[in-house]
Order: C-alpha cells, then sequence, then structure tokens
C-alpha cells in the first residue's frame, strides 16, 4: 500500500525562472520512514509544502493516503502531520495553548490522542506554561513535533527538523522518529546532513530539483561504481594538493581526518603507485574503505554533471 | 604577548541582563591559524564572534584583535579583519560585480585595487559569465565562496566565518575548504564555526562551546586521544551531553 505517490511533479517560481522541483517522482509505503537528503536548493521544502497541499505544482500528479493533492485538499490536510523548517507556532501562546490550539483545529483534544505524544511530551511538561517563544530551540523542537503530532496523523512530514540543532538533540530527535515509526505512523523526512541517512529505510537523493537515487541507504552503497580508498599523512593539505596532480587519480576528497580517492581504472598496481608516488609524506596510512552516503552522493553529483 | 598572536582573549564574558552568553572564555590564536568554534546553537559562537570582531561590547574581560582592544579600538579593528555568516554577507540585489565594488570600497581599496582584485577574483572563481548577474539569482554555494573572496578583498589578518558552508552541497562545501586553506596559506588567520564535525578535523586547532564555555581547546587528533573518541562527532557529543542550555 503507498501512502504517497508522485509522479513528474514540476514546480517552477519566478516565471518559470527557477525550477525548483523538475520531473520528480516516487513513493512511500505506508509505515515506512522516508528521507529526502539534499543540501539546500535541492527542493525538500517544495515538494514537502506541494504535498502537504500548501502549494500546487505546475504539473504532475501525486496523491498523499489515496487522495490526489489538487482536488483532496480538506482530507489530505486531516490525514498529515506536517512540521516546516521555520518555528512556525504561535510564539505567544503557552506550550500548554499551543498544543490545545491545534488539537481544537483538528477537532480533537489533548486527553484523546496523549498516548501518540506522551513520551515526548513528558520532557516539556515543566515548562508547560511557558511561552513558546521563550522555549529554548532544543524543546521548541519537541513542542512543534507534539502539535504535527496531536491530531494522529497518518503521515507526518518533518522538514529539515535537526538542521542548527547540536549532536545530542539530533540523536534524541532520531530516537523519537523511530518510535513513532513503531506506532504505525509514515514519516517523510528530509535532512541536509548525509550521516542521517542511515536511520532512514529508502532514502532519495535530492539535488538542484532532481532525484539523483532512490533506494535504501545500503543499496545506494552497494551500487557505487568505484573502488575507494582513504588516505591519511602529516601534512593533510599538501598531500590533497599532491594527490589531486596524479593522472591515473580519478577523484580526491577531504573527509574529516582523511582523503577518500578513486582511480580511473581498477588496476593492480595502482596502490603501490600511489605509496611510490606519496613516500615523502611522514605518517602515510591507505586502506581500502566502504563508501558513505556522502560519498555516493558526490559520485552521483559528477556523474549528472558530466551528462550536462 | 608573542608576536605571533592575533587573536588573544582573557576571561572575555558577554551578559544580556541575568542570561550570560559568554563565560569567561581565555584563549590565544595564532597568525595563519585555522581555528575551529564547534557548538550547539545558543552556546554562544555568535556571540564571541561579534565581540571578537568589535560589533558588539564586552561586559567584562580583555581581548585584542589584530593587536587592537575590543572595547576602544572597535573601528581599527574593522579594518583589519573580514566577516562572513550564513545568513548576511552580500546585497541580494546587487550584482556580483556591484557588490565587489562596494564591499572594496568600504575596506578603503583604491579604485585602481578594486578594478585589478575584481579581475583576479572573477577569474579565480569561474564567474566570467556571472558578473552583471544579481546575487540573489546565484545558488547557495557559488554565494557562499563569493562571499568568502568578497570578505577577504582587502586581505584582512583575520578573516571571521560564521557557519559558511550550512545547507551546502558536499562538492561545493570542500570547495569552500580548498579556498580557506589557500587563504590561510597566503598568511590570513581563520577563525570558523561549523556544525559539520568532518570540518573540525580541517582546522589546526578546534574549541568546544558549551553553555557559553569554553569546555575544551586543542589539536583535533589531541581531542580524540584525550576523550578515547575515533571521531570529533564523539568528542562533541561527551562534552554536549552536560549541556543546561540549548536554543537559538
Amino acid at each position: 500500500m503507498h501512502d504517497v505517490v508522485v509522479k513528474n511533479l514540476v514546480k517552477t517560481f519566478e516565471k518559470c525562472q527557477v525550477q525548483a522541483v523538475n520531473d520528480v517522482s516516487f513513493t512511500v509505503e505506508a509505515g515506512e520512514l522516508f528521507g529526502l537528503i539534499g543540501p539546500d536548493g535541492a527542493g525538500k521544502t517544495t515538494l514537502f509544502r506541494m504535498l502537504t497541499t500548501l502549494l500546487q505544482p505546475d504539473s504532475g500528479q501525486a496523491s498523499v493516503c489515496g487522495f490526489n493533492i489538487l482536488d483532496d485538499l480538506k482530507s489530505i490536510r486531516s490525514q498529515v502531520g506536517y512540521m516546516p523548517g521555520k518555528f512556525s507556532l504561535y510564539q505567544d501562546l503557552s506550550v500548554k495553548e499551543n498544543l490545545s490550539f491545534f488539537a481544537t483545529i483538528f477537532g480533537t483534544t489533548v486527553e484523546k490522542n496523549y498516548d501518540t505524544i506522551k513520551d515526548i511530551y513528558i520532557q516539556l511538561e515543566p515548562f508547560k506554561n511557558r511561552r513558546a517563544g521563550q522555549l529554548s530551540g532544543g524543546m521548541k523542537q519537541k513542542l512543534a513535533l507534539c502539535c504535527a503530532l496531536i491530531h494522529r496523523p497518518r503521515i507526518l512530514f518533518l522538514d529539515e527538523p535537526t538542521t542548527g540543532v547540536d549532536t545530542v538533540s539530533r540523536k534524541e530527535f532520531w530516537e523519537m522518529l523511530i518510535r513513532l515509526k513503531g506506532m504505525g505512523i509514515t514519516i517523510l523526512v528530509s535532512t541536509p546532513y548525509m550521516d542521517e541517512a542511515n536511520l532512514c529505510e529508502r532514502i532519495a537523493l535530492m539535488q538542484a530539483g532532481q532525484i539523483l537515487s532512490i533506494n535504501t541507504p545500503k543499496e545506494i552503497i552497494n551500487q557505487y561504481p568505484r573502488a575507494l580508498f582513504a588516505v591519511k599523512a602529516e601534512q593533510m593539505s599538501r598531500l590533497l594538493g599532491t594527490i589531486r596532480t596524479f593522472k591515473f587519480v580519478q577523484s580526491c576528497y577531504a573527509f574529516g581526518e582523511f582523503h577518500h580517492i578513486t582511480f580511473h581504472q581498477l588496476l593492480p598496481d595502482n596502490l603501490p603507485r600511489l605509496k611510490e608516488e606519496l613516500k615523502g609524506f611522514e605518517s602515510l596510512e591507505i586502506k581500502k574503505i566502504t563508501p558513505t552516503i556522502e560519498d555516493c552522493f558526490i559520485q552521483l553529483m559528477n556523474e549528472e554533471k558530466q551528462m550536462a | 604577548m608573542r608576536a605571533d598572536i592575533v587573536i588573544s582573549t582573557n576571561k572575555l564574558t558577554k551578559k544580556f541582563g541575568e542570561f550570560t552568553a559568554v563565560n569567561h572564555i581565555t584563549f590565544d590564536v595564532h597568525a595563519g591559524e585555522v581555528f575551529g568554534v564547534l557548538g550547539a546553537n545558543g552556546a554562544g559562537k555568535t556571540t564571541a564572534m561579534r565581540m571578537l570582531c568589535g560589533l558588539s561590547l564586552p561586559s567584562s574581560g580583555e581581548a585584542t584583535i589584530a593587536g587592537f582592544d575590543v572595547y576602544k579600538q572597535t573601528e581599527l579593528i574593522k579594518k583589519n579583519i573580514g566577516y562572513m555568516s550564513q545568513k548576511f554577507s552580500l546585497y541580494e540585489d546587487l550584482t556580483v560585480m556591484e557588490n565587489i565594488v562596494f564591499f572594496g570600497g568600504i575596506y578603503g581599496l583604491s579604485d585602481a585595487q578594486i578594478k585589478n582584485k575584481s579581475a583576479e577574483l572573477i577569474e579565480r572563481l569561474h564567474f566570467q559569465k556571472e558578473t552583471k548577474k544579481l546575487v540573489g539569482a546565484l545558488p547557495l554555494g557559488w554565494k557562499q565562496k563569493l562571499a568568502f573572496s568578497v570578505a577577504i578583498l582587502h586581505h584582512p589578518k583575520i578573516v571571521f566565518l560564521d557557519e559558511p558552508t550550512g545547507g551546502v552541497d558536499p562538492i561545493t562545501r570542500r570547495q569552500f575548504w580548498d579556498m580557506i586553506y589557500e587563504a590561510a596559506e597566503s598568511g590570513i588567520t581563520i577563525f570558523v564555526t561549523t556544525h559539520y564535525m568532518d570540518e573540525a578535523e580541517y582546522c589546526h586547532r578546534i574549541s568546544m562551546m558549551v553553555d557559553g564555555e569554553i569546555k575544551a581547546l586543542d589539536t583535533p587528533a589531541r581531542l580524540k586521544k584525550h576523550y578515547q573518541a575515533t571521531s570529533m562527532d564523539e568528542v562533541f557529543y561527551e562534552l554536549a551531553r552536560g549541556a543546561q542550555r540549548t536554543g537559538d
């Protein structure tokens, strides 16, 4: 059963000058945790706004919970919860007031659906009379999630919930999502952090309005077409510059502590040759590694560029 | 004071009413160093940076930037530094060239210098076709590269970068760091805040801010060793777990 079906969706802005979403198609299964992964400008927010009926597409089709996004707006709105990237609750209402407000809008009460939000709400309870505007960032985010859940939606749309949030809160947030998934709620979540991709069941890698690849994180990594090596030594900056001058090296990118490199051809003498060329560097370390989602993203971006 | 110290702070503190945003931070940054600041939203990174740039007066403590005092010589500080942030750096409704000329003027360059520097900048960024485009129409990554180039147009002693790569695609993010290194090698000291843990590895030294205080300051390798962590993410997790506040 598909909860979300998107077919050739297109959205442009400023008289077709800006192609925000460019012929995007995908489906999301009921109960799935699906991630849209990509930088700013990928089209994630525009896509979410179309699927939550806040924006109409230029062309293409989509359905959410079986309802068409063009003519069944009200049915969709009652079935989805949406947490925008920008904090959008009422800053001068208290925690409790915001929650009751959103419950009332959806024709329900906080008590009726308390089970859904309980785990998250107990962390907010000490501040229930505080105005939303006075909450810390992590608490605001939890309140926004509660408000998006208060009508027990079938699908939850979360637009970059972890952007600008510290590592600890990010981890907590993903734990909450996995619990919500356990309740049977379908979740679409967008993020610019590539490392969060592994927490989703399936992901769509997005760039400049288009989907580069859709699959499980594991399968996307399996599809990486080359052997990947990590290199480390003293003087990482000079190492990067040096490796990039080698003709037999296809790509070399900085990845934290290491540089990741690929070769043009899979030849047995690639490694010995590299070691030989780099023997002037102290504490040289070279190893074969499994690509990360970010390696895959970079590879797909480069492929796209070559085709264009 | 050592001759190569370009930023020096001693118990620098900023209070907003009852709230202590930055609490007694003490550190030195050396010339040509890439100095990183990590911390959650609300940890005090931006407030600290604004004091160092001469944009916000400290409540107490001392600091000198390029040898100038943050209380009395803020105008001299501004002449000797560059600054860019993710939110605002360039005028979106001016063209690429108009922005370069405008900021060149602000930084006190002569017309001849602006002409030379802008030609050089356009060439290096391969922006030949973009000079007449409005900055608002450029992709985010291009904007950030341009903003950085403009921030160092006058070859300042120090450039302050406030989350310069937030939301930028993975390839452009790396190109941006190539530019940071190039600037550092030309003698410009880099003071940068970031949310990306891999970028912490690119800094010579990292300071970790939690609740307005510097909880740790060292090279990435030594921090990992000290906290027996395999990645900077783990180091940060250990330090931030005890945080009392998070926020905007």
